[in-house]
């Protein structure tokens, strides 16, 4: 079994919620919350949400689409809302950028409707992240799917969903590593096609354990 | 005299790996590791009775069995403090302050006395709620992390009393609210805390389903017929004439039982009120039972809760609704209005359904009762939702996350 030059070092991360005075109560107000919040809250509301809603598989996506959903009763802008995949960002700029788009246009085409109060407000919050190490590593696939079994939903969210911002690019820690560390391109290309928006973070997990246990034993 | 809560070691962190597995309860380790023997203080103003004794009964041992050096202060006063400290609790909630002026003076007075007699040393102090919020004082040249733990709604307090605390609390490094809508604009960084419940308490815990059947026929409920509860004070913030009018619109279309259980009748005239204005609606329907349990009932509510089809919780106003927190543990499909806390918990069509009149909330409760697929789903979900974010064990992982945080940013 192939080993690696650089190990995979397992880490998990653990998020504080801070609360901003930034406070939506209708679209046009969201709209202005979405020029001017910080990084960290665009990240709260998409990226984080996932992880503390992974296991809603059905009509969740993120924060800002479930509450012009739920709370202003506008289904359309809501599922197109609903439709940006976090996982063709590279940057919280960008994604930013498209959800400021989309409300925007809305409030154009519609502008009473933008005004109108939502049944309750959207408070914008900040996701501040705390990095920890944890006391493991994998030098070869084996060792992968041994640490793959303990891992945590925070981890996992880790190591997954949020690694994509950190390395730039489209793909996650675990694909990254199989594809430049052990050489297995295909194996890392199945595990980056997981559907993070219908998995529950435990089932995506148990895929890629699945896809682990193929490879090592075909 | 001020004391220092002897630790309650009843339960190991271990006990909770069944209910999280063991990859939760680990990285409730991993955080803690390099917090090792740091020190902390949590003061508060009571060892028992109240949302916070409660959690801080819990959360103590658990922090200290992660290896935190924790104690635990409980400040003491007369019953002029705790006068004075009530009507602060109903003022911040928006209610009138009628206590004289030299009120703050005395206020101030037991802070002072307490404050001399508990020494302030620890790395992270937290306060809980106005009754020590001077403690502040105590800190010298910026030593500690001090945070104010606010269990109160402040979203519309009387200014006279907040106009009193606010300076108080500008003086800390933070502030942890329930909810963002329960917060102030303030000077210092804000945390959002939920407040949480323990699966291992009597209230939460798994009970044989013997008990539960046999605890809702000692009160004269039919186990095989649909049941529709409320648990909640005999208050009108609680609305239960609401619920006994959603329950009179349901029973037109299904046969079901009505249970309306809580407490505070005996020793509140409002609630003795309530309490005969309820049993008057419901004309004594066999099928409506009002329960009014004395205050040592944890195991009543829980196999009241368990033995239910749907969870009501048609409050008018609500703190964060804890007993909703209870209801979704226990995989119950809940209908409960969009007030206070309420809509933090219940996602509506995710982990519950949200309602804002009695003909919406019998509506909701119609409907679940025609899809019990989707109760079922619901009551999962709000499961899942509570087990990750509404646990004793996420309330320690915050604070873990947040001593991490200040030990980073300095």
């Amino acid at each position: 079994m192939k080993k690696a030059e650089q190990p995979f070092q397992f880490k998990t991360a653990s998020y504080l919620t801070r609360i901003t005075n930034q406070v939506a109560t209708n679209l046009k107000r969201l709209r202005e919350g979405l020029e001017t919040c910080s990084d960290t809250s665009i990240f709260n509301h998409t990226f984080q949400t996932l992880s503390r809603h992974h296991f809603l598989t059905q009509g969740f996506s993120n924060d800002f689409a479930q509450w012009v959903l739920a709370a202003c009763n506008r289904p359309e802008l809501a599922e197109h809302l609903a439709s940006l995949d976090i996982r063709d960002y590279l940057s919280l700029a960008a994604l930013r950028a498209d959800f400021r788009r989309l409300v925007s246009e809305y409030c154009e085409q519609n502008p009473q409707q933008a005004e109108q109060s939502a049944f309750e407000p959207f408070y914008f919050y900040e996701a501040i992240g705390v990095e920890v190490p944890l006391q493991m590593e994998a030098w070869t696939l084996r060792e992968l799917r041994d640490g793959l079994q303990n891992l945590s939903h925070a981890a996992f969210h880790f190591h997954f969903i949020a690694s994509r911002l950190r390395l730039q690019l489209r793909t996650n820690d675990f694909s990254f590593w199989l594809a430049s560390c052990l050489d297995l391109a295909t194996l890392a290309r199945r595990v980056n096609r997981i559907d993070i928006y219908t998995n529950t973070l435990e089932s995506a997990l148990h895929t890629i354990i699945g896809l682990v246990d193929r490879e090592l034993d075909p | 005299m001020s004391v220092t809560v002897p630790t309650p070691l009843l339960v190991r962190l271990d006990d909770y790996t069944p209910l999280l597995g063991e990859p939760e309860v680990a990285e409730l380790r991993t955080l803690a590791s390099r917090l090792q023997l740091r020190t902390v203080q949590m003061v508060n103003s009571t060892a028992m009775g109240g949302g916070v004794a409660e959690i801080l009964n819990r959360l103590v041992p658990i922090l200290q069995e992660l290896g935190l050096a924790i104690r635990w202060e409980v400040i003491t006063g007369g019953n002029d403090f705790f006068e004075i400290t009530k009507a602060f609790h109903n003022a911040l909630h928006g209610g009138p302050y009628t206590m004289p002026p030299e009120s703050f003076d005395t206020f101030l007075a037991y802070n002072e006395q307490n404050r001399l007699r508990i020494r302030m040393e620890a790395e992270f102090i937290i306060i809980h709620d106005p009754q020590p919020v001077a403690f502040i004082r105590s800190r010298r040249d910026h030593s500690g992390h001090w945070i104010w733990r606010c269990h109160i709604d402040l979203s519309h307090p009387n200014p006279t009393v907040w106009g009193f605390l606010e300076p108080w609390v500008n003086r800390y490094d933070g502030a942890i609210f329930s909810s963002a809508a329960f917060a102030r604009h303030l000077r210092v960084p804000q945390y959002l805390f939920y407040p949480s419940i323990d699966p291992l308490s009597e209230k939460n815990r798994d009970l044989e389903p013997e008990l539960v059947r046999g605890t809702l026929e000692r009160f004269g409920i039919d186990p095989e017929r649909t049941i529709l509860t409320q648990i909640s004070r005999f208050d009108r913030l609680k609305d239960p004439l609401g619920v006994v009018r959603a329950f009179q619109i349901v029973k037109r279309y299904f046969d079901c039982q009505l249970v309306l259980a809580g407490g505070g009748a005996g020793d509140d005239p409002e609630g003795e009120a309530v309490l005969s204005e309820v049993r008057e609606a419901s004309a004594n329907d066999p099928d409506v039972h009002i329960l009014d349990l004395p205050p040592s009932s944890a195991t009543e509510i829980n196999a009241l809760q368990r033995g239910s089809t749907i969870i009501i919780q048609k409050s008018l106003r609500e703190g964060f609704g804890l007993t909703v927190t209870e209801g979704l543990w226990k995989s119950k499909p809940v209908v409960a209005s969009a007030v206070g806390g309420i809509p933090l918990q219940v996602i509506h069509k995710h982990t519950g359904l949200l309602a804002h009149s009695v003909e919406g909330t019998a509506y909701q409760i119609r409907f679940l009762l025609s899809n019990p697929v989707i109760a079922e789903r619901l009551g999962r979900q709000g499961r899942a939702y509570v087990r990750e974010h509404f646990l004793i064990t996420s309330s320690a992982k915050r604070y873990l996350a947040l001593f991490l945080h200040l030990l980073d940013r300095h």
